[in-house]
């Protein structure tokens, strides 16, 4: 099993056409994912990579059943592609774009509220299942299919972790990229409760960083409800406050943004922290160990 | 994105917001005059972005036109340090000058977005003129919060509790809910990030007055406010990070050590700072290179290494996704021809196209130190930086 994305994901590419959108799309359909449909309004009726677009989302999820939709829409127009696809009845959506205002994603979490749509992103490299399905931009190859989960802010330290994990002959059931913005559709606790539930996750890989209190709420998760095992890394101890840090939500702006109150929460909920960024597929190995 | 105090008095006062009556000046003979204008005691106060601009000496009391002018030139041209600069300070151009307020009573105010409830959050506490952090940590019961829903905007009932939250009375109560509201409209209609009032003030007549107010923007939303876009003060800003957004390097951020750092994601450009810690060395900056399909922004980042004099080694560290690993090498190569690179190099290459960027990097013939992982690049950088070659 895997969590999110699978087999039967039937996925709907929001902005197809554009270069950005063209790209990981035949990324995603050359990894073996079913891309059922694309939307750009205004070339409905046309085709695009073989798969077939739609001006609107709810006349692509009629005609096509998708059921997931990956999103490369630029920042003006993402909030508003994120609303149309949860107005569809989407019930998954990942959102790739960088740079959305933090007002306009205040709406679409209003929005959310009492709907069925799982958001994940924005600003995240997507989901990924090894060997099932590939919804985002992350690197293909250096996935391998297995039991450990794994969840982080950040796109490119992830796949450093993941090449770590897979080159210790370390598989992932899924990984999923929550995103680096300060308002993400889904925060560590969503994804932990789902790998908790997840029959074939033996283990968790946690990847966060400075800014906000999601580790925090993390942290009091682990200690609550999960039975798994939470390998934990936070980047940015080195980070000044009051400086962004990249992504929108990597900014200290108070005593708990910081990367030692983050670590020091989810050591006392139990979780194992990775020495350095460099040794946590290392750590998760020796957790695995231990099981 | 940062504004001034006076520049945001300006945009409150258009919203409906009472603010002191005053001017902002750029040499001590305005001071004086705005002074004369004004009539009475005034309050110079130094246009720096930066807070503790009190306790550093940035603000100063004064009784006639002739001190204004002398408390004006005493900070005009000059670098303040508060305990939020550096130890450079930032420099001081302008001075507000400002009818000083009979004040009987300092209360906080303030609105940002929460990220646990991802809504617009009013804050409001009687401990004013304190940093907020200060008050939550000793007193946390003294503030108050009301989550707005964007539906329906901000109520007069929210703005009830708040005000007798702060212990307000009789016509303030609604003064204050009429402000408040106000507030509100202002961060939504300019996309704030922060819109604090600190402090509001009770005047000894019981008028509310803005006494402080300080105006954060979201930079992603930047793009519908060019009237905010032309508030920017680059003077405030670090020199090093103006230069790397003019070279289109727009996640760059300096630091206290001597290794140049060249990073593909914010997440793995923090993760190499802190390793380079871990093994013993600091990092002089963060620098994300995001996502490129040519070579300029790599060889622009090499122009940052050179430009900054503290630099002692070079660590590269790319784990290519979106940017593919030729592109970066080729950017690297380009930069060895157009420049004397003074500097040890360690180059850890992964990811997307990596066998073509090492072939591009080989066949270039450049000197370089080769980095077979993550550790191993932080590890060499860091022994590279102290003179260690072998």
């Amino acid at each position: 099993m895997s969590i999110l994305v699978d087999e039967n994901t039937k996925l709907l590419v929001q902005g197809i056409t554009g270069s950005e959108g063209s790209f990981h799309t035949q990324r995603c359909i050359e990894y073996g994912t079913k891309v059922v449909a694309g939307v750009t309004p205004g070339k409905g009726g046309s085709q695009h990579l073989g798969v077939p677009v739609f001006n609107t989302v709810e006349k692509a999820m009629a005609e096509t059943g998708a059921n997931a939709s990956l999103m490369f829409v630029p920042p003006a127009f993402a909030a508003d592609g994120i609303l149309e696809a949860i107005d569809a009845g989407m019930s998954l959506v990942v959102c790739i774009t960088e740079g959305i205002p933090v007002l306009d994603m205040v709406k679409v979490h209003r929005y959310l509220k009492g709907k069925s749509t799982r958001l994940i992103g924005p600003n995240c490299p997507g989901v990924m299942s090894p060997g099932k399905c590939k919804a985002g931009i992350m690197v293909g190859e250096i996935h391998l299919s297995g039991n450990v989960g794994v969840v982080s802010r950040s796109g490119t330290l992830t796949y450093d972790v993941v090449s770590q994990l897979t080159s210790l002959g370390i598989g992932q059931s899924t990984c999923v990229g929550i995103g680096g913005d300060a308002l993400p559709g889904s925060t560590f606790v969503d994804i932990l409760e789902l790998f908790e539930a997840d029959q074939d996750t033996k283990a968790v890989v946690l990847i966060g960083e400075i800014g906000g209190t999601m580790e925090q709420e993390a942290a009091e998760f682990i200690s609550r409800k999960m039975t798994k095992p939470v390998v934990a890394f936070v980047a940015g101890s080195t980070a000044p406050p009051g400086k962004r840090m990249g992504h929108a939500g990597a900014i200290i702006t108070g005593s708990a943004g910081k990367a030692s109150e983050k670590i020091k929460a989810l050591s006392q909920a139990g979780a194992i922290i990775a020495p350095n960024p460099a040794e946590i597929g290392l750590t998760t190995k020796k957790v695995l160990e231990s099981l | 994105m940062k504004i001034h105090e006076y520049q945001a008095k300006a945009l409150l006062a258009q919203y409906g917001i009472p603010v002191p009556r005053g001017k902002v000046a750029s040499t001590p003979a305005e001071a004086r005059e705005i002074a004369a204008q004004i009539g009475s005691k005034v309050v110079i106060k130094a246009q720096v972005h930066a807070g503790g601009r009190g306790k550093a000496g940035g603000i100063k009391t004064v009784n006639s036109p002739a001190e204004a002018e002398k408390a004006a030139s005493q900070l005009i041209g000059t670098r303040l340090v508060t305990h939020q600069t550096g130890s450079e300070g930032v420099p001081v151009s302008k001075v507000l000058v400002e009818e000083a307020s009979d004040v009987a009573r300092e209360i906080y105010l303030s609105i940002l977005v929460d990220g646990s409830s991802r809504l617009p959050v009013m804050m409001a506490s009687e401990a004013g003129g304190m940093e907020i952090e200060e008050v939550a940590q000793a007193s946390p019961e003294k503030i108050f919060r009301s989550h707005i829903d964007p539906a329906i905007g901000f109520q007069p009932f929210q703005g009830r509790k708040l005000a007798y939250g702060m212990n307000l009375d009789g016509g303030q109560v609604g003064e204050a809910t009429r402000l408040m509201t106000s507030l509100y409209k202002l961060f939504i209609d300019k996309d704030c990030s922060l819109a604090e009032i600190n402090p509001l003030v009770v005047t000894a007549e019981g008028k509310l007055l803005a006494l402080d107010a300080k105006l954060n923007f979201d930079d992603n939303a930047l793009y519908r406010h060019k009237d905010i876009q032309e508030l920017q003060d680059k003077e405030q800003e670090e020199p090093l990070e103006i230069q790397a957004r003019d070279w289109g390097i727009n996640n760059y951020v300096k630091m206290d050590g001597d290794i140049g750092c060249m990073v593909n994601g914010a997440g793995l450009a923090m993760a190499v700072n802190d390793l380079i810690q871990y093994c013993g060395g600091r990092a002089a900056n963060f620098l994300d290179i995001g996502t490129l399909n040519n070579t300029g922004r790599v060889v622009n980042s090499f122009k940052m290494f050179i430009a900054d004099p503290r630099i002692k080694a070079v660590l590269v560290n790319i784990f290519g996704g979106m940017a593919r690993v030729d592109v970066i090498a080729k950017g690297i190569v380009e930069a060895y021809q157009q420049m004397n690179i003074p500097f040890p190099i360690v180059i850890r290459l992964a990811g997307t196209n990596l066998e073509e960027g090492q072939r591009i990097l080989a066949e270039s013939g450049i000197s370089f130190i080769q980095a077979e992982d993550f550790y191993d690049g932080a590890h060499k950088v860091v022994k590279a930086a102290k003179g260690v070659t072998k």
